[in-house]
């Protein structure tokens, strides 16, 4: 039995251990010398176990009394995970050696934090589940500080970790709750006791409190006050990872709990769903109009989709959970493109965050402004980018759910922050002269760039299959 | 729900009683209490000598480094204690178990040692 368990958690043990390895060869051997060696073992290591889960999973399995979860939900998340921590990680080398940053302690924190994202997103029990969210976490709050010299980024780490600490307690809270009135920390024996009219005060105190805890995790607004600052504070590889697999972890979780745990109560949770929706998306849309630093109002931004995937859970229907996932993995798409551009946006051999100083990128660099245009597009929600047909999917999935007033909202939300999306086109292309930036790209960076832009506009055929992926996802976790 | 708060009466009753003798004995010294400060009464009282400099002082991060790596193999007491009383009944798995565990820790610790963390120069 024990031996049929860690076949099961097998690739959460393999890039464990080789993170402890790399940690051992690091720190005795090559020192922060072999960081880019360390670097790109690391990302090697994470895309085969992508491709191994990927094409290897099958069924549903459960490891250790069902504290583990193997299923296809989670194997959807985790490929979409480790493929984009992959991604940050190639490309943000550059950046990091340019900085004297690339310590070889950077790859393996990555490594870690991915291994508690993999933890979350298979956590069949309360404790599995802080176990996963809290490795993610603090392995987190090492790389937002990972600058130590710099007022900001030890900032970011301190705010990152004051409140991720919050809301760490809020979540406990909230699960000491759960289990004090359903007698279990298994989600299959906490769905037993939640069942639609029959459900105990207080067991729905412990929910709304695990609400806002793993709200925190996914910056929906009003718990989002941390993003801004710990975006702009970290160092922007740092910022690019941030932006892409910890919210796909954190959402895929946050529906993990409500499915398998509260899936008797859709009508329950749904309405707080929804408000952290509606009020994502609205707040995220509005207040990124004031930003001129580039990664803040990529925090915003964030915010805001955080708002358009809630809305596919706040559906609460297979449906929902499919446009979920498909928005997630579009989101991911295009900010690993347009981080891939903000870490080349330097000037005088510094890095620069301003979005006026993109001005007049068209004229220097023709490829690389139309490839943010169609990714900024694509954020914005434009047709015929893929972006759209995200959007698309979450509004129907509420409109056939009965909350036709949300997906309006939506519509209304998106298009105010189209707004801010334009605005960078409209400096990439009509901005006034001005010192020219410097177009120093990797080669990976190069190819992000430009193969996310390319997938956003050749994606429109058939999303590459996404859809029958992600609804055979979705079927795995709502029954 | 009322038969499940009223186990928690007693709690509420001690609560106000904490807080209502804490906020009274406060307020006394306030309000009763005979005040003529001068400067060598509100002065820093050490030892009776004059004080060498200000109490908020900047402590060295690397108090906080041991404190840190402290806590941790204190926890790593914590959770052997427990497993070493029920030893006999955690069977092949929990030894191994703490065994992983262990290793793992280790992996930190020589990672720490070499990073000269130990170190105080």
């Amino acid at each position: 039995m024990t031996s049929a368990d860690f076949a099961i958690v097998l690739p959460e043990v393999l890039l464990a251990v080789f993170a402890m390895a790399a940690l051992m060869y690091g720190v005795y051997g090559g020192k922060d010398k072999s960081a880019g060696v360390i670097l790109w073992a690391t990302a090697a290591v994470m895309v085969a176990l992508a491709a191994w889960i990927g094409l290897n999973g099958e069924g549903s399995n459960a490891a250790f009394n069902g504290m583990f979860i193997d299923d296809g939900f989670s194997r959807f998340a985790k490929v979409t995970i480790l493929l984009c921590g992959a991604a940050v990680l190639v490309m943000g080398e550059t950046y990091l050696t340019r900085l004297d940053l690339l310590r070889f302690e950077y790859p393996l924190l990555i490594a870690l934090a991915t291994v508690g994202m993999m933890m979350m997103v298979s956590a069949g029990d309360l404790m599995s589940l802080y176990m996963g969210l809290e490795l993610q976490s603090l392995a987190l709050y090492v790389v937002a500080a990972m600058r130590r010299d710099s007022v900001k980024s030890t900032e970011a780490g301190l705010k990152y970790f004051v409140l991720g600490a919050l809301s760490s307690g809020l979540l406990l809270y909230g699960a000491s709750l759960v289990y004090g009135f359903s007698g279990t920390t298994l989600f299959s024996g906490i769905i037993q006791t939640a069942s639609e009219g029959h459900v105990s005060l207080g067991l729905m105190f412990g929910l709304v409190f695990m609400i806002t805890g793993l709200a925190f995790k996914v910056s929906a607004v009003p718990f989002h006050m941390w993003t801004p600052d710990v975006y702009e504070g970290s160092p922007t590889p740092v910022t690019a990872f941030f932006a892409t697999a910890p919210k796909v972890a954190a959402m895929a979780m946050l529906a993990r709990v409500l499915f398998d745990a509260f899936g008797g109560i859709t009508g329950d949770w749904g309405q707080v769903i929804a408000l952290l929706s509606v009020a994502s998306m609205f707040l995220g849309a509005i207040a990124a109009i004031g930003q001129r630093n580039i990664k803040r109002l990529m925090a915003y931004s964030s915010i805001s989709h955080m708002g358009f995937a809630l809305m596919g859970l706040a559906a609460g229907t297979v449906g929902g959970v499919q446009a979920m996932l498909i928005y997630m993995a579009i989101y991911v798409t295009m900010n690993v493109g347009t981080f891939a551009f903000i870490l080349s946006m330097e000037r005088d051999g510094r890095p620069v965050t301003d979005i006026e100083a993109l001005s007049q990128l068209g004229k220097s660099a023709p490829l690389k402004a139309l490839a943010m245009m169609v990714l900024l597009f694509s954020l914005a929600g434009v047709p015929p980018m893929v972006g759209f047909f995200g959007k698309f999917y979450v509004l129907k999935a509420a409109v056939d759910a009965q909350m036709t007033w949300l997906a309006i909202a939506g519509v209304i939300a998106s298009v105010i922050g189209a707004f801010y999306y334009l605005r960078i086109i409209y400096y990439m292309y009509f901005g006034e002269e001005g010192d020219a930036l410097e177009s120093t790209m990797s080669p990976v960076q190069w190819l992000l760039l430009v193969g996310s832009a390319a997938v956003m506009v050749v994606g429109v055929v058939n999303l590459f299959g996404l859809e029958g992926m992600a609804a055979a996802a979705a079927s795995a976790l709502v029954n | 729900m009322e038969e499940l708060l009223r186990n928690y009466l007693p709690i509420i009753i001690f609560l106000a009683v904490a807080i209502a003798l804490g906020l009274v004995l406060v307020f006394a010294a306030v309000f009763i209490a005979v005040s003529n400060p001068d400067p060598e009464k509100v002065s820093t009282y050490e030892c009776g000598f004059n004080a060498f400099d200000d109490a908020r002082m900047k402590f060295d991060v690397r108090f906080y480094l041991v404190a840190i790596l402290f806590i941790i193999f204190d926890l790593e007491i914590a959770f052997l204690f427990p497993w070493a009383v029920a030893f006999k009944d955690v069977g092949v798995l929990g030894f191994w178990s703490m065994m992983v565990f262990l290793g793992v820790l280790t992996i930190g610790f020589a990672y720490e040692w070499k990073k000269g963390a130990l170190e105080w120069d």
